[in-house]
């Protein structure tokens, strides 16, 4: 086929194409156009690190400089997957050290990163920029102090979440004097004190700093030092917001904040003295993300501070803000997009404040943008969930935590199939949804017939039989992440539907009813799908083929078996490899 | 190269039966109206309680079942598709003051958790020297030294810590070397197990390890053991 351009031409006009969804349709017109792709294709995103392997991508894509990779599932945000399972960053590294020189970006999730990972990072990429380690784990202060020491030209620095053992605050003063480059440093989860002066030093040397999270440590009257040195912040996540109640304390942070004429982001703000929120007055016009949910504030306090936010997009708050307050935000905050409600007292077995499914209706009612949900409560009713669907059509995210397990409309004691029916009929372009309370078979019939575009789904403690994971594995076309614990589904509806997993990168279920046996049939059946039984509890030699399964873990995969599973995880591999040894 | 669910309707029907003989051998018709469904699916609710019951009890597992770590010691029974006896151990919800407590429900991450200092968790990593894994356990749970005692030989069952606290020493079988069982307060120091009233040891403890005896000449005794 004559080509009508040189390649260099394709290459850049492909240049333009950025998302990764345009450039895998780009690389199947024909294979010239697949060969120059891929030649110049720069970043890639992994959702499942044991999906490909470091080899396979290196070989498609020899000239990366951008690779986002996430490990574990979901579920291990909520210690579901025991320690051990995997999720190990390091032969990725390793095969990039010699690949990928240039490599610039490197953002990780749910994944295990160590110090030697760290150590391999600042030696092997000379033009390193941005690290993310968003919820990972495995390191320590050390490795953070190679990456500080070696990386000149480091833009971000981002350890979001990640657990990090934490030796010192002294790995901070390892970034050298000449580093000007910082544009973003997020410290938030460490829990050790770092050098003041350092820290200091290093923000009045990088006039690019635009997000800065400050870490529990830093007291509330070392803010003021770090503001005036940084009044470009865009970004802002405050240390510990408590200090003695002092006039001029207040005025230092108040007059401080005054001259961020851009901040458009706060959050942190651990221990909260109520008092010192009226500081941020200054700044409240311009926010447009609240992070209060580290924030023992209440109702009365936030509604104050909400009043002065008009332009507020997202809020993320403590149910200490009841519904009165929810009341409030949505009279005051228009331009709502997001708004997560955390729990206070999660344990409890009574309610500690009044929030309850009104606060929710009330902010639909209020703020026509409103797109993404998180909202834990107590109780709620189908009528509730009703009026939000026909309030919020275009919903993208919706998730409920009631509490309690099994927990029925409150009012007419249904089960609130009902109202998440209603959920997924009017917001047509839901991508992601969590359900709770009292739920039967039919809302996964609801779901299976509307939500087309439902792409993740958060299950627990609901349904009746087989036929709830029938309808959502047959009926949600757009589904790629389901995720279902202590639910009563089998065998019957996963065997069924063995071919739906080959369109979806991951299923989990935990606490169900899948029987041994299955995971086995599925298994020889399916060769392209990992299908992973997790189960601490005996060997696999002595299990029965009719004993219910812990936990299932089952994902696509062109890389084959996995070589670094631990002891608890069995696979069809593993058996052949015990009867050829 | 999608499968068409009818063929595989068919291969799997068969494949059930010798699956699951407890189950009744009905066939997967999909096209089968929901009340027909409804005869042959499991009841998975408590003993006792009726099928058409509003608040109808859809796990397979009582709340007990998915305690940390699985604690309750008859994980050997609770497979048993047929079984429903292990649910009578099971404090059921209309009792708050006896709920156990599940594993990641409500889903609120660690870290919040921790922040929030609630009655809630406090999840401490426990290293063992020789064993690969660690495990993490929620030191809210227990209210004594002999409590989380009994845990920690469930999980790593090869040694008998039962005896600690009379003995002061634990022996591997296998190889015959002592451990003793250390912990690492928030000022990053290493010290005894139990030397201290298990309140205070609990909202100071970091991270507890078992050590070999052999590497213990750094830990402090705060008051000599009773």
């Amino acid at each position: 086929m004559m080509q009508p351009f040189p390649d260099e031409v394709l290459e850049h006009v492909f240049s333009f194409i950025e998302s990764d969804k345009d450039r895998n349709a780009v690389s199947l017109v024909c294979k010239s156009w697949y060969e120059i792709e891929r030649m110049c294709r720069r970043r890639a995103f992994i959702g499942n690190c044991y999906a490909v392997s470091p080899e396979i991508l290196i070989r498609r894509f020899p000239e990366l400089r951008s690779l986002e990779i996430k490990g574990k599932p979901h579920f291990a945000d909520f210690n579901l997957v025991p320690e051990g399972w995997g999720g190990y960053v390091y032969p990725w590294i390793e095969a990039m050290a010699l690949a990928y020189p240039c490599l610039e970006e490197l953002r990780l999730k749910r994944m295990v990163v160590t110090d030697e990972t760290l150590e391999l990072i600042a030696k092997s990429f000379k033009n390193f920029k941005v690290l993310v380690l968003n919820s990972c784990e495995g390191f320590s202060t050390d490795g953070l102090a190679a990456i500080a020491a070696s990386c000149r030209n480091l833009r971000e620095l981002d350890l979001r979440e990640s657990e990090v053992e934490d030796l010192s605050g002294h790995w901070l003063s390892h970034f050298p004097e000449n580093c000007t480059s910082l544009v973003s440093l997020n410290i938030a989860c460490l829990g050790s004190e770092v050098s003041f002066s350092a820290l200091e030093r290093l923000v009045s040397r990088c006039p690019n700093l635009q997000s800065l999270h400050l870490n529990h440590a830093v007291p509330l009257d070392e803010l003021p030092n770090l503001l005036r040195r940084a009044p470009q912040l865009v970004e802002l996540g405050t240390g510990a917001y408590s200090a003695d109640l002092r006039s001029d304390v207040f005025s230092n942070l108040a007059g401080a904040f005054s001259k961020c004429k851009k901040l458009k982001s706060l959050s942190g703000f651990w221990d909260v003295v109520s008092a010192y929120l009226t500081a941020l007055y200054p700044v409240c016009s311009g926010l447009t993300s609240l992070n209060l949910s580290y924030a023992a504030v209440q109702s009365p306090d936030l509604i104050k501070l909400i009043n002065h936010c008009p332009n507020l997009q997202r809020l993320w708050v403590l149910d200490y803000i009841e519904d009165s307050g929810l009341e409030a935000l949505a009279t005051s905050c228009k331009d709502l997009e997001e708004l997560r409600v955390f729990p206070s007292d999660p344990f409890g077995a009574e309610p500690n404040v009044t929030l309850t499914e009104r606060g929710l209706v009330f902010v639909s009612g209020g703020c026509p943008k409103l797109n993404s949900v998180l909202y834990f409560c107590r109780q709620m009713t189908n009528a509730a969930l009703v009026a939000i669907a026909k309030n919020c059509p275009h919903m993208i995210r919706f998730r409920l935590c009631i509490i309690e397990p099994h927990t029925p409309d409150y009012l007419t004691f249904q089960p609130l199939d009902t109202g998440f029916g209603a959920i997924v009929e009017h917001c047509k372009e839901l991508r992601r949804l969590s359900l709770s309370g009292l739920l039967t078979d039919r809302v996964f019939e609801y779901i299976g017939t509307h939500a087309k575009k439902l792409e993740m789904l958060s299950v627990a403690f609901a349904g009746d039989s087989d036929l709830g994971l029938h309808h959502l594995l047959s009926g949600c076309e757009s589904l790629r992440k389901l995720e279902i614990r202590d639910s009563p589904f089998g065998d019957k509806a996963l065997l069924a539907n063995s071919g739906k997993l080959e369109t979806m990168r991951s299923l989990w279920i935990s606490s169900c009813s899948v029987s041994y046996g299955a995971c086995k049939l599925l298994s020889q059946k399916m060769p392209r799908l990992n299908v992973e039984v997790i189960d601490e509890r005996e060997s696999s030699d002595s299990r029965s083929e009719g004993t219910f399964v812990e936990k299932l873990y089952i994902y696509r995969t062109v890389a084959g078996p996995r070589l670094d599973m631990p002891g608890y995880i069995w696979t069809k591999d593993r058996d052949s490899a015990i009867r050829f040894s | 190269m999608v499968a068409k669910p009818r063929e595989q309707n068919l291969e799997f029907e068969a494949a059930e039966r010798n699956l699951s003989p407890g189950m009744a051998n009905q066939a997967w018709g999909l096209e089968d109206s929901a009340t027909d469904f409804k005869e042959t699916e499991l009841t998975l609710g408590p003993p006792g309680e009726s099928r058409d019951a509003g608040g109808k009890s859809g796990t397979k597992r009582g709340f007990c079942e998915t305690l940390d770590l699985n604690l309750t010691g008859s994980n050997a029974k609770r497979n048993d598709p047929g079984a429903q006896s292990q649910q009578e151990a099971c404090p059921t919800a209309k009792h708050p003051a006896a709920k156990a407590k599940l594993v990641g429900w409500p889903p609120v991450r660690a870290l919040r958790k921790n922040a929030m200092r609630s009655d809630g968790c406090n999840y401490v990593k426990v290293a063992v020297d020789g064993a690969p894994y660690l495990r993490k356990v929620d030191l809210e749970m227990y209210s004594s030294y002999k409590h989380l005692s009994e845990a920690l030989e469930d999980m790593f069952s090869c040694f008998t810590i039962r005896n600690y606290f009379n003995a002061g020493k634990l022996m591997d079988p296998v190889d015959g070397s002592e451990y003793v069982l250390a912990y690492e307060d928030r000022d990053g120091d290493w010290m005894m197990v139990g030397d201290i009233p298990w309140q205070i040891f609990a909202r100071s403890c970091k991270r507890i390890r078992l050590m070999k005896s052999s590497e213990t000449v750094d830990i402090e005794p705060i008051t000599p053991p009773k």
